[in-house]
């Protein structure tokens, strides 16, 4: 058995890639859902109707792939020009500290339409500002930024504890280690009443529309691409790398830093040490499904989050373990990575 | 070693029916080959005959779809190069395989040992290689780290790496590509001595000259079949070339022109690499608008630099660079693009095309921030598609569609896709480094003539190569760069040779200026 390259990639089967990838895995951990003794096409069934089985389910799937989305787009921005930001766990946590210092009571008096541009816009910079760090010791002394964004994760959520201990702390707070909740014009509104859904997700999906545009029809766009593909040809022909690269940089960290604002602004009030259950390195996860296209980011952490939330719903009617959710997740991203090598490779015996 | 072989000599290996299909392309159909002992059969054809494929066979790389290899009468199991090596087959690759950090020894007796052993039998093996490379006259260091050799010595290494383990039948693929033309005939000597001592020897090549010289019998491949096969006392260069390309190649001729003014001028520039060692060492040259001269040096004698500085991508950090009269020592990539420098790249594959985008996007990689390809900063996609129909149309390029992924374009396409892009903007200079490495005689003179005809239109071209055929023929003045410094051959002291220029190469003439 051998591989050879296909000459061109059928867009067909770039579509049938992920699909036929979630097929195979859903079938692979149906092996899982019967050994914890439940039935595994209902316990699909029962997965599918907890993720968007309801408008209730659906506005919660929604909700909970918004921040996929922001740190999703981060991923596949900083990746396609082989950047390689690990950090946007951190960068998302300290967009929400930009929010919630700004929008604590600092700022008062502003409408809604002055207060959520300006949390927006601080929590882009702060999370543009962590990943320059990483950035400019790469770009000036060739450190590695996958072991520096990666490690400067762990050192913003201690210092965010920190913060949540000492100057932050709502003194309301009943002792809980929890900062003031944002103000009520600084909140992102909600889409639905009385559901979570919030103006996040469509922020969220008109950036992903955004950059689609940027990668497809822009200089810009272009350039990282050809940087990401071919950085010393991209050189010759005359693309200045580093400074492709820097602004990937800021670009990638400020979605990272929105991913944060959303989810304190939009869904949680306020900011916690909880505000993010790994939503950094999901958004990995999702980029790499998504094969880095920025459409493809939305469908894949809506996938994702479907997932995660279905499973809960499985969980409660089947008694499976929500762990399930995280196998599903990793295995379709392992089927991925297959259905990708298959769409660029003939299988030849 | 041009005396003809008896017929009653043994033959030792034996192709019946070769062929190998991939896809719809058949890239070895129904191939007989017949190596007898004692002779060297020179296996020549462009790229994409099927030279190497049919090696990769025979070495157990591929397996043939249908065909058998005969190897001293028994036949070999196919798709099993370990039982190719116990047969006493050896390959060189054009590309070594060699382990740049461990010592010539520890290369040559790599894999020779089982890794259950306790302990390596070194001093036995430092004897052999020893014995081996004074029999064969293939002096080597065994201690030597094999980073530290020239690339004539890393073939040496390679070819005792092959004697190491006996072998009997020796494949040397392209093996002079890499090297200077004195390389060359000490490895020719090297050969004679194999030869003598009972092996035969299948020597792959599209160079014409070199097969002329080196073979007893030539078969020549084109398009997957044998399309003939001769003696070399019976063959010519006009007839190997007509084999090989299946048409009479015309060679594009160099009219006789009276260069303009000065187009390019270097002044002493000097580019310093670690520890204040002089990469360029105070280079001096004059281009004229109609000229083209060629630039000769064995490799990593700082042409590459030289090219690197000319391209705009290092700043010298001495000297001055001019276009006409302006100095662009730091223009820049884009600037020098801007004032009409057409640059093609020393390796297409790495710093010319990008790989994976299409052929319009890798044709605007230069100037997708002007009109018409862009405005605004948003690209008009359609106006890159019209620049790539219009390259790929007027520079021949072979594709199946406009928009393929351009590494999936043979080289000379890809080749004639970066000689469009250059040219495409009719540039007063022309920076071509290496511009037919790799090339079949076809495209290689499809792009001599394109760059004769710029030279024609009064661009003012530098042909770096290590072809020095290719040097010679196309060029008004040749220079010759050793150690970072750069000599021009002068006419007034006799007329330019292959052997004067290796002489250069190896550093004649450039004692006394240092």
């Amino acid at each position: 058995m051998r591989l050879e390259p296909r000459a061109a990639v059928p867009w067909t089967l770039s579509l049938a890639a992920p699909a036929g990838a979630v097929v195979v895995s859903l079938a692979l951990c149906g092996f899982l859902v019967a050994w914890a003794g439940a039935p595994v096409l209902r316990a699909y069934a029962q997965m599918f109707q907890g993720a968007a089985g309801s408008l209730f389910a659906l506005t919660e799937t929604l909700a909970r792939a918004t921040p996929l989305i922001f740190t999703g787009l981060a991923a596949a921005i900083a990746f396609r020009a082989r950047f390689w930001n690990i950090g946007a766990e951190g960068q998302l946590y300290l967009g929400a500290v930009a929010a919630t210092v700004l929008g604590t009571g600092a700022i008062g008096g502003l409408s809604p339409w002055l207060m959520i541009p300006l949390l927006m816009i601080g929590g882009a910079l702060a999370g543009a500002l962590l990943l320059m760090g990483p950035t400019l010791l790469k770009l000036r002394l060739g450190v590695d930024e996958v072991v520096t964004t990666l490690l400067l994760n762990f050192i913003v959520i201690l210092f965010v504890g920190l913060l949540l201990e000492g100057p932050l702390k709502d003194p309301m707070g009943l002792g809980w280690p929890q900062a003031e909740p944002i103000v009520a014009e600084g909140e992102l509104p909600k889409l639905f009443g009385g559901m979570r859904l919030h103006l996040g997700f469509v922020i969220a999906v008109g950036l992903a529309v955004v950059l689609w545009f940027v990668d497809r029809r822009t200089t810009f766009g272009y350039a990282a691409r050809a940087v990401g593909l071919n950085p010393q040809a991209a050189a010759y022909a005359g693309i200045g790398v580093r400074g492709v690269m820097f602004r990937v940089a800021l670009i990638s960290g400020g979605l990272a830093g929105l991913a944060g604002v959303s989810e304190v602004a939009g869904l949680k009030g306020n900011l916690t040490l909880d505000l993010s259950p790994g939503f950094g390195y999901s958004g990995i996860v999702v980029a790499m499904l998504a094969q880095l296209h920025p459409l493809g980011v939305v469908a894949a952490a809506l996938f994702v989050a479907g997932i995660f939330v279905g499973a809960d719903a499985m969980s409660r009617s089947a008694g499976v373990p929500t762990y399930i959710a995280d196998v599903i997740v990793a295995s379709s991203l392992l089927c991925m990575l297959v259905a990708l090598l298959l769409t660029r490779y003939r299988l030849r015996r | 070693m041009n005396q003809p072989v008896g017929a009653q000599a043994e033959v030792v290996l034996r192709l019946r029916g070769i062929t190998k299909r991939f896809g719809s392309l058949t890239a070895n159909d129904a191939i007989d080959l017949d190596l007898h002992k004692g002779e060297v059969v020179a296996l020549l054809g462009e790229n994409g005959a099927g030279k190497s494929t049919l090696m990769s066979i025979l070495f157990g790389h591929y397996v043939a779809d249908e065909g058998t290899v005969e190897a001293f009468g028994q036949p070999l199991p196919p798709g099993d190069p370990a039982a190719a090596l116990a047969r006493g087959i050896g390959m060189v690759h054009q590309h070594f395989t060699l382990a740049d950090n461990l010592t010539v020894l520890d290369n040559v007796m790599l894999g020779t040992e089982s890794l259950w052993s306790w302990r390596s039998r070194r001093s036995a093996g430092r004897a052999r290689l020893d014995r081996l490379a004074g029999a064969f006259g293939l002096a080597v260091r065994g201690d030597a780290r094999v980073g530290d050799l020239s690339v004539g010595e890393r073939q040496r290494v390679e070819i005792l790496k092959a004697l190491y383990r006996d072998a009997r039948i020796l494949i040397l693929d392209e093996p002079t590509a890499v090297l200077t033309p004195q390389e060359s005939a000490s490895l020719r000597a090297t050969l004679g001595r194999l030869v003598a001592e009972g092996l035969s020897i299948i020597f792959i090549s599209h160079k014409l000259d070199e097969v002329l010289e080196i073979g007893d019998r030539v078969v020549v491949l084109r398009a997957g079949k044998v399309a003939g096969e001769v003696p070399v006392a019976d063959a010519d260069r006009p007839m190997l070339a007509g084999m090989m390309v299946g048409r009479a190649v015309e060679q594009p001729q160099r009219r006789q022109l009276s260069p303009g003014a000065v187009a390019v001028g270097l002044q002493g520039v000097t580019v310093l690499g670690e520890g204040g060692r002089r990469r360029l060492d105070a280079v001096d040259l004059d281009i004229r608008a109609g000229e083209i001269v060629g630039l000769a040096g064995v490799s990593g004698n700082g042409q590459s630099v030289l090219s690197d500085v000319l391209a705009g991508l290092i700043t010298p950090d001495g000297g001055h660079y001019r276009l006409a009269d302006e100095d662009v020592s730091r223009a820049g990539t884009r600037g020098l693009v801007a004032r009409g420098v057409g640059r093609i790249p020393e390796d297409r594959q790495a710093s010319g095309v990008i790989g994976d985008m299409t052929i319009p996007e890798t044709l605007i990689a230069e100037d997708f921030r002007a009109r018409p390809f862009s405005r605004f900063g948003v690209i008009d996609w359609r106006a890159a598609r019209d620049f790539a129909a219009r390259i790929v149309s007027d520079f021949d390029v072979r594709t199946e569609r406009p928009d393929l992924n351009a590494r999936l374009l043979s080289g000379g396409n890809m080749q004639k896709l970066l000689l469009g892009r250059a040219l495409a903007r009719r540039p007063r200079f022309v920076l071509a480094n290496q511009p037919t490495r790799g090339l079949d005689v076809g495209a290689a003179a499809y792009v001599h003539q394109r760059l004769l005809a710029a030279r024609e239109a009064g661009a003012a071209i530098l042909l770096i190569s290590e072809d020095l055929d290719e040097v010679l023929r196309l060029s008004d003045r040749v220079a010759v760069m050793f150690r970072g410094r750069l000599r021009e051959a002068d006419p007034a002291l006799g007329p330019v040779t292959v052997e004067r220029l290796g002489l250069m190469m190896a550093g004649q003439g450039f004692e006394h200026a240092a």
